[in-house]
């Protein structure tokens, strides 16, 4: 008992562990070696991310703007679809099934040159438009497969059974199938949010540079030696995360995890 | 709650597939679509602005270039390394959580917080802790073991990609380990115990009882970590040595050069990196098929 507590806490800690560094240089101000903790706390960096002048805030707002667009045209687009590949019986379903889970596996490098080379010439690139197209490549395909397997696992004869007895398709929807749902429509789009919000190469090359997230911002401070700004927007970049497991914990355990 | 149902016919035609093809379309725009404008154009069939004209001299260019292949070494060295460091590490996880000892909950939600973190995130972190003058270092340096940063061993963009490995393994592990937990069933729990009873050791269970059920959920979820790894972008870009580079970024570099020749060269790494993609579906495809059966 004694040892099986041991390797929770190793683990705990080594799963908590790179986060220490970025909270303690996002309070800091200047950090020299060997110094084990910042000589000076400070909330300059915080203060600095967080100035109207800074171009950090408009990088988190695009970011937000991003996921929560990306999102919306995911369960617009991947929820019918999930429905109709969850419940329906069809020839070539198979197939089917693959050719949406591929996008899920393929990494954004494999597809972004093409990705970008199809956007240029409708004047997408670079645009939050276009971003926000090539952003739905990775998180359409998450949110069909967790929504068929949502569905596949529901009843529709509660459906039937409401329409033979009268109600309107809008009152299904409301009334049977939505609460039916719910909770896994609520993981696959708190999930879609994520993967639009980690998303890097994809942004980098069809954003130009001119459409700035988090991540590119992150990765730009970090480049140019600023371990204190970048340290604040790594942390600002967790909230979100933080934020879906708090809300959904009983929503989380039907979410498959199919991404990394 | 399909028992306490009268059988009844459903009223809608099965197998429409009208609803899919929206989401379809757009992935065959701009999954597939990119995936064969990447084809056409690494092949010369199509001009992509370089004026090569020749078929295949991209290909040919990419093959016998060595930069190339010490590239795919090290995205190799890398997806390997971090696949079976994270497949062993969940496999203890997984072991260790199985019979809910105390701090599983704290464990598990501290893993799927784990999964959320954006992985620049993570090597940000990792630079900031395993840097020659990072808080591993310092740590080092308090306890007396090392005295200039220089001394602490390179652990990023050092030659062997330690620090890009961490990141994956820090990742990927929970991620696995999630996998493995969502799949393991109770029946599982009372296998071993009757292989337990029946006589068998410690080692044989694990062997032949416990393996062979986590297996296939092991092979599905490494076969995906795997195909990530190879080709990530941002954590080799950020902890990578800069010669040679991981695959990934060898293909933004000549797709960014000023010489728009290199450009399908650029497609050409892009689609290795889809190749061994479609390799790691298959695999994961086959282990999914072997966890329904099972």
């Amino acid at each position: 008992m004694r040892a099986g507590r041991g390797v929770a806490v190793i683990l705990a800690a080594w799963l908590v562990l790179p986060l220490v560094p970025v909270v303690l240089w996002s309070f800091a101000r200047g950090w020299r070696f060997p110094d084990l903790l910042p000589g000076d706390w400070s909330l300059a960096a915080w203060s600095g991310v967080l100035a109207p002048s800074s171009d950090v805030p408009e990088a988190l707002l695009t970011g937000v703007a991003l996921g929560l667009a990306v999102t919306a045209a995911a369960l617009v687009l991947g929820v019918p679809a999930g429905r109709a590949l969850g419940r329906g019986r069809f020839r070539g379903k198979a197939a089917v099934e693959v050719a949406i889970l591929a996008p899920l596996i393929v990494p954004p490098v494999a597809y972004v040159f093409g990705v970008q080379a199809l956007l240029m010439p409708l004047g997408l690139v670079p645009t939050a438009a276009g971003v926000a197209l090539a952003h739905l490549v990775p998180v359409l395909p998450y949110v069909i497969l967790v929504m068929a397997a949502v569905f596949a696992n529901q009843d529709a004869r509660f459906e039937d059974q409401a329409l033979s007895l009268g109600a309107s398709r809008a009152q299904v929807w409301r009334h049977v199938t939505l609460p039916a749902i719910r909770p896994g429509l609520t993981a696959a789009a708190l999930f879609a949010f994520l993967v639009s919000w980690g998303q890097y190469l994809l942004t980098l090359a069809v954003g130009g540079g001119r459409v700035t997230t988090p991540p590119l911002a992150l990765y730009a401070y970090l480049a140019s030696g600023r371990n204190d700004i970048a340290a604040a927007i790594a942390a600002l970049s967790l909230l979100p995360g933080i934020a879906v497991i708090l809300l959904a914990r009983r929503a989380l355990p039907r979410a498959p995890a199919v991404a990394p | 709650m399909r028992r306490n149902l009268p059988p009844l016919r459903s009223v809608r035609p099965p197998g429409r597939i009208l609803p899919l093809l929206p989401a379809l379309a757009l992935l065959g725009w701009l999954f597939y679509g990119a995936l064969g404008l990447s084809v056409l154009r690494s092949s010369g069939a199509v001009p992509g602005g370089d004026g090569q004209g020749q078929m295949l001299a991209a290909w040919r260019a990419v093959a016998g270039d060595p930069q190339v292949w010490r590239s795919a070494l090290v995205s190799l060295w890398i997806a390997g390394a971090s696949t079976l460091a994270a497949a062993v590490l969940a496999l203890g996880i997984v072991l260790h959580l199985r019979r809910a000892p105390a701090g599983r909950g704290v464990l598990v939600a501290l893993m799927r917080l784990n999964l959320t973190v954006p992985h620049l995130v993570g090597a940000a972190g990792m630079l900031m802790l395993w840097a020659q003058s990072g808080l591993a270092a310092r740590l080092a340096h308090a306890m007396g073991l090392v005295g200039a940063p220089a001394s602490f061993p390179a652990l990023v963009w050092d030659p062997w990609a330690i620090g890009i490995i961490l990141v994956y393994v820090w990742k990927e592990a929970p991620f696995i380990a999630l996998v493995l937990l969502a799949q393991s069933a109770p029946a599982d729990l009372d296998r071993e115990d009757a292989a337990r009873m029946l006589g068998a050791s410690p080692l044989q269970v694990l062997r032949h009882v416990t393996l062979p059920a986590l297996a296939p959920g092991l092979a599905a979820a490494a076969a995906i970590v795997f195909a990530f790894a190879f080709g990530a972008y941002e954590v080799p870009l950020m902890l990578g040595a800069s010669d040679p580079v991981a695959l990934p970024v060898l293909a933004w570099q000549r797709f960014t050069d000023p010489d728009l020749a290199l450009r399908p060269q650029a497609m050409v790494l892009a689609l290795m990196v889809a190749g061994l993609s479609a390799g790691a579906i298959g695999v994961h495809l086959g282990a999914v098929r072997r966890l329904r059966e099972f």
